[in-house]
């Protein structure tokens, strides 16, 4: 073992450790407990709210898998990579002030308590409710895996070993501290991030000669590498582009960034959070595919895309640095996990036990079957992880862009356009889902774009139509909402 | 109750038109993107001129795209963006 590389590990797990004791004394002292385990009181700063939307939507993918494709594609793949630069302030902008005035209005704790006073309807409910439990319960196991197989790769334990290790880390912070352990810990993990992408950029550069050079070698293999078009001219204007819609503006429609938008303490909060996530998130996914493209003319030849970051990390680094560089992507995944965990935790014990099973239950209650919702659902992702059904991997494709295509609309056409139903929100919902499923599985990539572009408008004309169809037996509901 | 509502009128308004200044931005970072990104990108490789050591495409595109929204970012955050209070006043609460 190399303990040069894994003693910065064991340091960012042990602070891990404290700040869920520490949070523990917020949950235990707390007035309103679903409020304070759920969503941290409403207590979120700026800072902790743009690191938390950071570190939460960042995850395996933008530390591991994505440099892994800038590897082998080049620049055209930074270029797609920086569609999310708008998740920085878009998501906060356009959520906003409405969404945090609603939200308290409705003393809403989750997404699905949105929904819920929004649209009155109890098929709204439980069909959020399902779709978050099963997307993100398949997304979790996949990250899960994920972080195992970096503990393996980086430790040399054998992958069950790496797999406890890791798992037991996330569950205890997450079970004892809710979402405020998981908002600092994010916090934490944000500027790990942004530290080990600022410490191996800069590495990298320098082990490759300089940019020039490192440009030059690049077009010296195959000029397509510097190109927007990709290495194999597979990346055409329309597919990067409908980016913008799964990576970019459609994750106002992820339940996991939109219960942080209604989080933060007040506009102040949310003025600083725009500002800082922006050029944190820029900084991080510029850096990081940056990064794998850098690294094709320092390390040539690697096979398996996933093993860039951490082979490149050893090689141009010294041991005690990459241990730090290489805490990044474990603190990206640890602190996507810990926001799906926390938030499936939320989905079933606020939205349907308390909602449909047991509505009187005692605070004493509720709090036990908090902690013990948030345990039994980690412990049965582990089981999963152990050897991923089919099914899981499966679902986990359509994790992302299925929820997109399932929230957006509800929420944003819920805020901002009155006539909006609950007929209107559960057919978009449906449809949705349902055309995400079916597109990917028999046309997926249609006219050239990426298969979430036309759930997304399918579902928004399912919403309009269907809202406009079911007005007058609606009309006399509305007047109420409205007032 | 008059007041309440009058109140509220206020401050979806100032949500309502920050919403509308978060889908402009997007659109002026997305043209800016695209435009650059495949405006000097679509020349052949060898005609690319350099940056930096960058392709230029790629420098407008990213580097200085990125730059210039983190100014327009910080420019309507300061001086477009209002305060307001999110909770309700007292006694009206549901």
């Amino acid at each position: 073992m190399n303990w040069a590389v894994i003693t910065p590990l064991l340091i960012f797990l042990l602070i891990i450790f404290a700040v869920g004791m520490w949070s523990n004394k917020f949950v235990i002292k707390s007035h309103s407990f679903l409020e304070e385990y759920f969503l941290g009181e409403r207590q979120m700063g700026g800072f902790i709210l743009a690191m938390t939307m950071v570190a939460t939507y960042g995850s395996a993918s933008s530390f591991i898998g994505g440099p892994g494709i800038a590897y082998t594609k080049g620049l055209g793949w930074v270029l797609l990579a920086m569609a999310q630069l708008a998740t920085g302030y878009f998501t906060l902008m356009v959520l906003g002030k409405k969404f945090a005035i609603i939200s308290r209005q409705y003393k809403a704790i989750t997404l699905i308590d949105f929904l819920k006073e929004r649209y009155k309807s109890k098929a709204v409910v439980l069909f959020s409710a399902a779709s978050i439990i099963i997307f993100l319960f398949s997304s979790m196991t996949a990250q899960w895996i994920g972080g195992a197989r970096l503990v393996e790769s980086l430790t040399g334990l054998p992958y069950t070993t790496a797999l406890l290790i890791f798992a037991f880390s996330v569950l205890v912070f997450v079970i004892v501290g809710g979402f405020r352990a998981v908002a600092i810990t994010d916090t934490i993990q944000g500027v790990v991030m942004f530290g080990g992408t600022l410490i191996l950029l800069i590495a990298t550069i320098k082990a490759g000669g300089g940019i020039p050079r490192i440009i030059s070698d690049l077009a010296a293999e195959n000029p397509d590498l510097i190109s927007p078009f990709g290495a194999d001219q597979s990346l055409t204007p329309s597919f990067v582009s409908s980016f913008w819609i799964l990576v970019g503006v459609g994750v106002v429609g992820l339940p996991q960034i939109a219960v942080r938008a209604m989080s933060y303490k007040n506009s102040k909060a949310m003025h600083n959070a725009i500002i800082i996530g922006t050029i944190v998130v820029g900084f991080i996914m510029l850096g990081m595919h940056l990064i794998g493209v850098f690294a094709r003319p320092v390390l040539p030849g690697v096979k398996i895309g996933d093993t860039v970051m951490p082979l490149l990390s050893m090689k141009v680094l010294p041991p005690y640095a990459a241990g730090i560089v290489l805490a990044a992507p474990m603190a990206a995944i640890m602190s996507t996990v810990d926001a799906l965990l926390i938030l499936v935790s939320s989905a079933l014990v606020k939205d349907v036990y308390l909602n449909y099973i047991k509505p009187d239950a005692g605070n004493d209650q509720v709090k036990k079957v908090s902690f013990s919702v948030t345990a039994i659902i980690g412990i049965v992702v582990i089981l999963f992880s152990l050897s991923p059904p089919d099914l899981i991997v499966w679902l986990n494709l359509f994790s992302f862009g299925g929820l997109e295509s399932v929230f957006i609309w509800p929420v944003i056409l819920g805020l901002y356009w009155s006539k909006g139903n609950k007929y209107g929100a559960i057919t978009s919902m449906v449809i949705g889902m349902g055309s995400y499923i079916i597109i990917d599985q028999f046309y997926p990539n249609a006219f050239g774009f990426h298969t979430v572009v036309l759930p997304i408008f399918l579902s928004l004309a399912a919403f309009v139509v269907t809202s406009l169809f079911t007005q007058q037996n609606e009309g006399m509901m509305h007047v109420r909402m409205e007032k | 109750m008059k007041k309440r509502e009058s109140q509220q009128d206020k401050r979806f308004k100032i949500a309502h038109r920050e919403a509308l200044i978060g889908i402009i931005l997007v659109l002026i970072n997305f043209i800016w993107w695209y435009g650059f990104a495949y405006g000097l990108g679509s020349a052949k490789v060898e005609q690319y001129s350099y940056i930096f050591g960058l392709p230029a495409w790629f420098f407008y595109s990213c580097i200085l795209g990125f730059i210039v929204m983190i100014i327009l970012v910080i420019f309507t955050v300061k001086f477009l963006f209002k305060d307001v209070s999110f909770e309700e006043e007292e006694g009206e609460t549901k």
